[in-house]
């Protein structure tokens, strides 16, 4: 036991005598104070370094003029509709035990369920899919138990779903106020008038819910991305509309967005239906949506700067650039000798100075592609190291780093002496160094694999 | 799929085309009410501005507190009368100025002020009723020393710094363009087809009225020259130069391309 470790005792029982001469000393040293030592073990067995509870800082009760003694003492509860009687500890105070009845009885509340008449039955209650001696048992059964239908459907005679059972229940009272209402202004504030129970919308509701607990989480993520495909196309839809003229036809690339737009979670069209004609115009729909609502927003402003208005447009040009890109673009409108910002803003000197911008992110997306594709030839010619396992992977992350475009994964190597592909290393990779220009003589060379900041 | 942008390129003053949205019928009737309120859409009309700030070096009278008197303004591009648009302007100068919020109510839309520091001021131009009711924003630094710190400072010449701008209001109400129908400080856009304006209401007498333009402004020999001819020549040039490149990279590419079909792997 860790307390004779503690103390340093063996841990062989000690015959009798010797216990009883070691007891005291362990307890002297313990210091249990109160409670025995297996329970003081519990806590840890040591002392605690810090009080858990500051002594000083607990409120002293100021002592009591009352006589306070707690009894064993009968009680009945108005609860109850028998007389049984029960016991419990009661609070005494100076004598005198507590009065009035069960405290918990308060809560005993139950649901006022309309009782008809028969004759009422006769004349406002009838209903086809319903004997009088079904609902009859079904307002029993609600009065029993509370109106938890869970529970009524559970004990119904005959089989009915519980929406079967509160479409009746609700229409049958429905029925009763209206009908015993002086006049129909009277009851048209009842909650149970107000707002009737809608069987189909509940069923609807209940299988929709049901469904939507048990799909699977590979069901959730495809609905997650159907509806925000959809609210993209949606949404560039609307721009395009907005700055569209409204007698123009409708341009062709949203025409099969119109389908999409009517999609439901997940139920009528299936998910890879949407995806594919969706990828293949979201690009453009993009740009083109950008532009759009740049100028929608910029009417709406009413007045504006012609700079304000180039900045936003260049900003939308841009919007599918990264950083880098954008630095780039800057930097070959300076080597051409142009303003980043034009020095004296007219209309067309802005068009120009737009367009200017757009075709230098063509030409820099150009440059990429045919780096790209000289490499490719490059190792065609050299002679492919094949892929290594892993290669795909690292190349495709990336690759989607960079969003202008998304190589192939290929991975090459180098050969000293041959060709070397020209690299751009402004980008710094996350950890993807390794860079080895050209590799050293010989038949080991690790094949390099390719990374966007090559292009 | 109509590309807005695009089209103004070929015609600066070319508006979007559309169907007329005003019947002529009520214009020839001369409801002023109406045509205050009646909107031409896809129409813009835009007021080519200037404004900066005039800064003399008050050498020998020049105090610790007071080393320049300077003048911040804004005037048309080709120094017309800019109240025929602008109702007020609002110099907002630094805290450190008294009564730093400046209310200009008639052209020439400047103020002037000495001192000693260089900041930002902001000035907000109110436009008339029948132009727009939202009021719109500038910033300019102030500058009162020159770019070349070295060089001596003179009381005679000032340092000047303007900006180029263009007001642009879209769908204008048709009593702002039948007022300003052939003014020179505003730049008339092509009204769509089938659109006409009632004659301009003639107001007060010309005369009387104060010159507000600024071509005979005491600061006038200093203000600059914006031509957008050198602009525009710099970017036809820098287009050409890059479509050219660009034709050059895409046969570059559908070469490589070729090439690269021999040599695929399997």
């Amino acid at each position: 036991m860790d307390a004779k470790d503690i103390l340093g005792l063996p841990k062989t029982p000690l015959p009798i005598p010797q216990e009883k001469k070691s007891r005291p000393q362990k307890d002297s040293q313990r210091k249990p104070d109160g409670i025995s030592r297996e329970v003081y073990a519990l806590t840890g067995g040591v002392a605690p370094l810090m009080p858990s509870i500051d002594v000083s800082q607990l409120k002293r009760r100021p002592p009591s003029d009352e006589k306070i003694t707690w009894q064993w003492l009968p009680f009945t509860s108005s609860a109850r509709k028998d007389d049984l009687q029960l016991y419990h500890w009661v609070r005494v105070v100076n004598g005198v035990p507590p009065t009035g009845d069960y405290s918990f009885a308060k809560y005993n509340k139950s649901v006022d369920v309309i009782r008809y008449t028969d004759e009422e039955y006769e004349k406002y209650l009838t209903d086809p899919k319903w004997t009088k001696e079904e609902t009859d048992q079904l307002f029993d059964l609600c009065e029993r138990f509370d109106l938890r239908f869970i529970i009524i459907a559970d004990r119904f005679p005959t089989h009915r779903t519980v929406e079967e059972l509160k479409d009746r229940y609700y229409s049958v009272s429905r029925a009763i106020l209206v009908a015993r209402a002086p006049s129909p202004g009277e009851v048209a504030g009842h909650p149970l008038v107000k707002e009737p129970y809608n069987v189909t919308q509940e069923t609807e509701r209940k299988r929709a819910l049901s469904m939507v607990l048990s799909q699977t989480k590979h069901q959730e993520r495809k609905d997650a991305e159907v509806l925000a495909e959809a609210k993209r196309i949606d949404e560039s839809r609307m721009a395009a509309r907005a700055a569209e003229e409204p007698d123009l036809p409708v341009p062709s690339d949203v025409g099969p967005e119109s389908a999409e737009g009517a999609v439901g979670p997940g139920d009528t069209i299936s998910p890879a239906n949407v995806q594919a004609p969706a990828a293949a115009i979201a690009p453009s729909t993009s740009v083109i949506a950008d532009n759009a609502s740049t100028l929608a927003s910029l009417r709406m402003l009413r007045v504006y700067l012609r700079t304000y208005a180039l900045e936003q447009m260049v900003q939308a040009a841009s919007s599918s650039a990264g950083l880098r890109t954008i630095k780039r673009v800057e930097q070959t409108l300076q080597d051409l000798g142009v303003n980043l910002k034009p020095k004296v803003p007219t209309k067309a000197v802005c068009a120009e100075h737009l367009e200017l911008r757009k075709e230098i992110l063509t030409l820099l997306n150009l440059q990429k592609q045919l780096q790209y594709k000289e490499a490719e030839g490059s190792s065609f010619r050299d002679g492919s190291y094949g892929d290594m396992p892993g290669t795909a992977k690292r190349s495709q992350r990336a690759a989607d780093q960079d969003r202008t475009f998304v190589p192939d994964t290929i991975s090459f190597g180098v050969i000293p002496g041959d060709r070397v592909v020209k690299r751009e290393q402004k980008r710094k990779g996350p950890g993807r160094t390794s860079e080895t220009p050209s590799s050293p003589a010989g038949a080991h060379k690790r094949p390099r694999k390719m990374k966007a900041s090559d292009l | 799929m109509v590309d807005t942008s695009l089209s103004k390129k070929k015609d600066p003053d070319q508006p979007e085309i559309s169907l007329p949205t005003l019947k002529s019928q009520r214009t020839k009737m001369g409801k002023s009410e109406d045509s205050e309120k009646k909107k031409i859409k896809d129409v813009e009309i835009s007021v080519p501005i200037v404004y900066g700030n005039a800064a003399f070096w008050l050498g020998k009278k020049a105090s610790e507190y007071q080393s320049h008197k300077w003048t911040v303004y804004v005037r048309g591009a080709t120094n017309e009368d800019l109240s025929v648009v602008v109702k007020r302007a609002v110099f907002q100068l630094h805290s450190s100025f008294n009564n730093p919020t400046r209310v200009v109510e008639s052209a020439p839309f400047e103020l002037s002020e000495s001192g000693w520091g260089e900041f930002e001021i902001a000035i907000t131009l109110f436009f008339h009723n029948d132009v727009c009711e939202k009021p719109l924003n500038l910033y300019h630094h102030l500058k009162l020393y020159p770019e070349d710190e070295s060089g001596p400072m003179s009381t005679k010449k000032p340092v000047v710094v303007e900006s180029y701008d263009e007001v642009v209001f879209t769908e204008p109400s048709e009593s702002f363009l039948a007022r300003v129908q052939n003014h020179p400080a505003v730049t008339f856009p092509r009204l769509p087809a089938g659109v006409t304006l009632p004659p301009p209401v003639s107001t007060e007498d010309e005369s009387k009225k104060k010159r507000g333009d600024t071509k005979d402004h005491p600061l006038s020999q200093w203000f600059l020259n914006f031509s957008e001819a050198d602009e525009l020549l710099q970017l036809a040039a820098a287009r050409q130069q890059v479509q050219a490149h660009i034709a050059k990279l895409r046969r570059q590419i559908s070469l490589t391309d070729g090439q690269n079909q021999q040599f695929k792997p399997l």
